[in-house]
């Protein structure tokens, strides 16, 4: 297929060392006339500043009330191709594990039905579909779940649940996570599929304080690893690792509550001080290892930046155990709904409305015990670098 | 109360607050639930067989409502 639009502006976001979506744009639009019109509209949006995207409506298919997000051209006599625009939303295996013949079948029916192209996930972990015709959803639907697959989560409703990797590659979950999320999504289907919540609801499950989902900021409920009892010690392995680390640099000075001591020959920790940051059994991993009682820190409340700013969630169970049935979780999120159900206003966040509402009244009205273990936001970010000039030196 | 009988409660429910106010699925479950003293899991049954059936359908206009389809 000839090019049909010049994109200068497009073209500068493929210069750079990073992947450009537009590059894999432009390889689609050798054999796809939606992905030709995206560029030349997508050219269009960045010259005027503005979009010419419509969002949301009345689309989707039979019975779903989410994982179809309408998307329309204000300007589809100009673009016919990406008239219609949806994107459909498809629930991901936990872990994000895929044969590559799962993958191949996917591309193809999306070749077959949409236009091509995929974002491989979605910030809430689906596999996301990008461009579908209208009276293309219900075919596309119908394929899928023949094979096994299903929509994900959209609309004011339970997103598609997803953590991380978990026991399947990870020696140092504490829980196991892909179980974990496979059985919130079985078991809340209703609600990821038919929205009932004043807003979305996102949940997060990772196998350990370090948190590689960054849970902590993503989700409105993380389920968070952790362990009970002191941090196993292998002095030898200590030994070993001090002739090729500086442990007081790297370690003992780092603990965010100073509760370690190394005298350059055996380490000891305080474990009553400890907050479970899991830093040193990271950095040590033959010498440290996590307590043998394990289950999962609950924090509710963080979001991004949409109607509100940004939240961090809080703890609200420092610990629980997380096996199946997991009948103690279950009563616990329900209530959490109910709660939300009864006070929350249309597009309020169960984290906006526990700060509105305040803390205390969230634990009483759910009949959580006040525990001094339940810190607000204990990492302000995990992503946070310091400026070169922020650092006192 | 029989099935059929709330579902026409529903779609009377949904019907009458067209072009005046979007109703939320937990708007239509408080009121119908608190109106004929039925749990509001028997009021989502027969909202769910509608939607199934496509007699009301899912809209999202920054957020989810339940609606009659357009014609």
């Amino acid at each position: 297929m000839s090019k049909k639009y010049d994109t200068p502006l497009l073209d500068e976001l493929e210069k750079g060392p990073f992947p450009s979506f537009v590059k894999e744009i432009k390889l689609a639009a050798k054999h796809s006339d939606m992905s030709g019109d995206l560029l030349g509209h997508t050219e269009l949006c960045f010259k005027e500043r503005v979009t010419h995207w419509k969002h949301g409506g009345i689309v989707g298919v039979r019975g779903y009330g989410g994982g179809v997000i309408g998307r329309y051209s204000d300007i589809p006599d100009k673009f016919p191709g990406v008239a219609h625009f949806h994107t459909v939303r498809v629930n991901s295996p936990s872990g994000f594990y895929y044969t590559s013949s799962a993958l191949k079948e996917m591309c193809d029916l999306w070749d077959k039905y949409g236009s091509g192209l995929t974002n491989m996930h979605g910030s809430t972990g689906d596999m996301v579909f990008l461009g579908a015709r209208t009276e293309n959803l219900e075919p596309f639907f119908a394929e899928v779940s023949s094979r096994g697959w299903d929509l994900g989560g959209s609309g004011s409703a339970m997103r598609t649940p997803s953590g991380c990797l978990g026991m399947s590659r990870c020696e140092w979950a504490n829980i196991d996570a892909m179980a974990i999320t496979n059985d919130i999504t079985q078991h809340y289907q209703d609600e990821m599929h038919r929205p009932a919540f004043p807003y979305k609801f996102k949940f997060k499950v990772a196998g350990c304080p370090v948190d590689c989902i960054a849970s902590i900021a993503r989700a409105d409920m993380s389920i968070i690893g952790t362990w009970k009892g002191d941090i196993r010690i292998n002095q030898d392995e200590v030994a070993n690792y001090a002739k090729t680390m500086d442990i007081k640099a790297e370690i003992i000075d780092m603990c965010p509550t100073g509760c370690m001591q190394f005298d350059g020959k055996t380490m000891k920790i305080d474990n009553s001080n400890c907050n479970r940051c899991m830093h040193c059994i990271a950095k040590m991993t033959k010498a440290l290892r996590p307590g043998t009682e394990k289950g999962a820190t609950l924090l509710l409340g963080s979001k991004a930046p949409i109607v509100t700013g940004a939240l961090m969630s809080w703890v609200i169970v420092p610990f629980i155990k997380m096996e199946p049935p997991y009948d103690e979780f279950y009563d616990l999120v329900d209530k959490i709904w109910e709660w939300w159900d009864e006070n929350g206003k249309n597009r309020e966040r169960i984290g906006e409305l526990m700060e509105r509402l305040t803390f205390t009244r969230f634990l009483k009205d759910v009949g959580l015990d006040p525990h001094p273990a339940m810190v607000k936001e204990p990492r302000r970010d995990p992503f946070f670098f310091w400026a070169e000039e922020d650092i006192e030196r | 109360m029989e099935k059929e009988e709330v579902k026409k409660i529903i779609y009377e429910l949904v019907e009458a607050s067209t072009g005046k106010k979007k109703l939320k699925q937990s708007d239509i479950l408080k009121k119908v639930s608190a109106d004929q003293g039925i749990e509001k899991d028997e009021v989502k049954a027969a909202l769910r067989d509608l939607v199934d059936a496509g007699t009301l359908i899912f809209t999202y206009f920054g957020g989810s409502f339940i609606e009659i389809p357009p014609k």
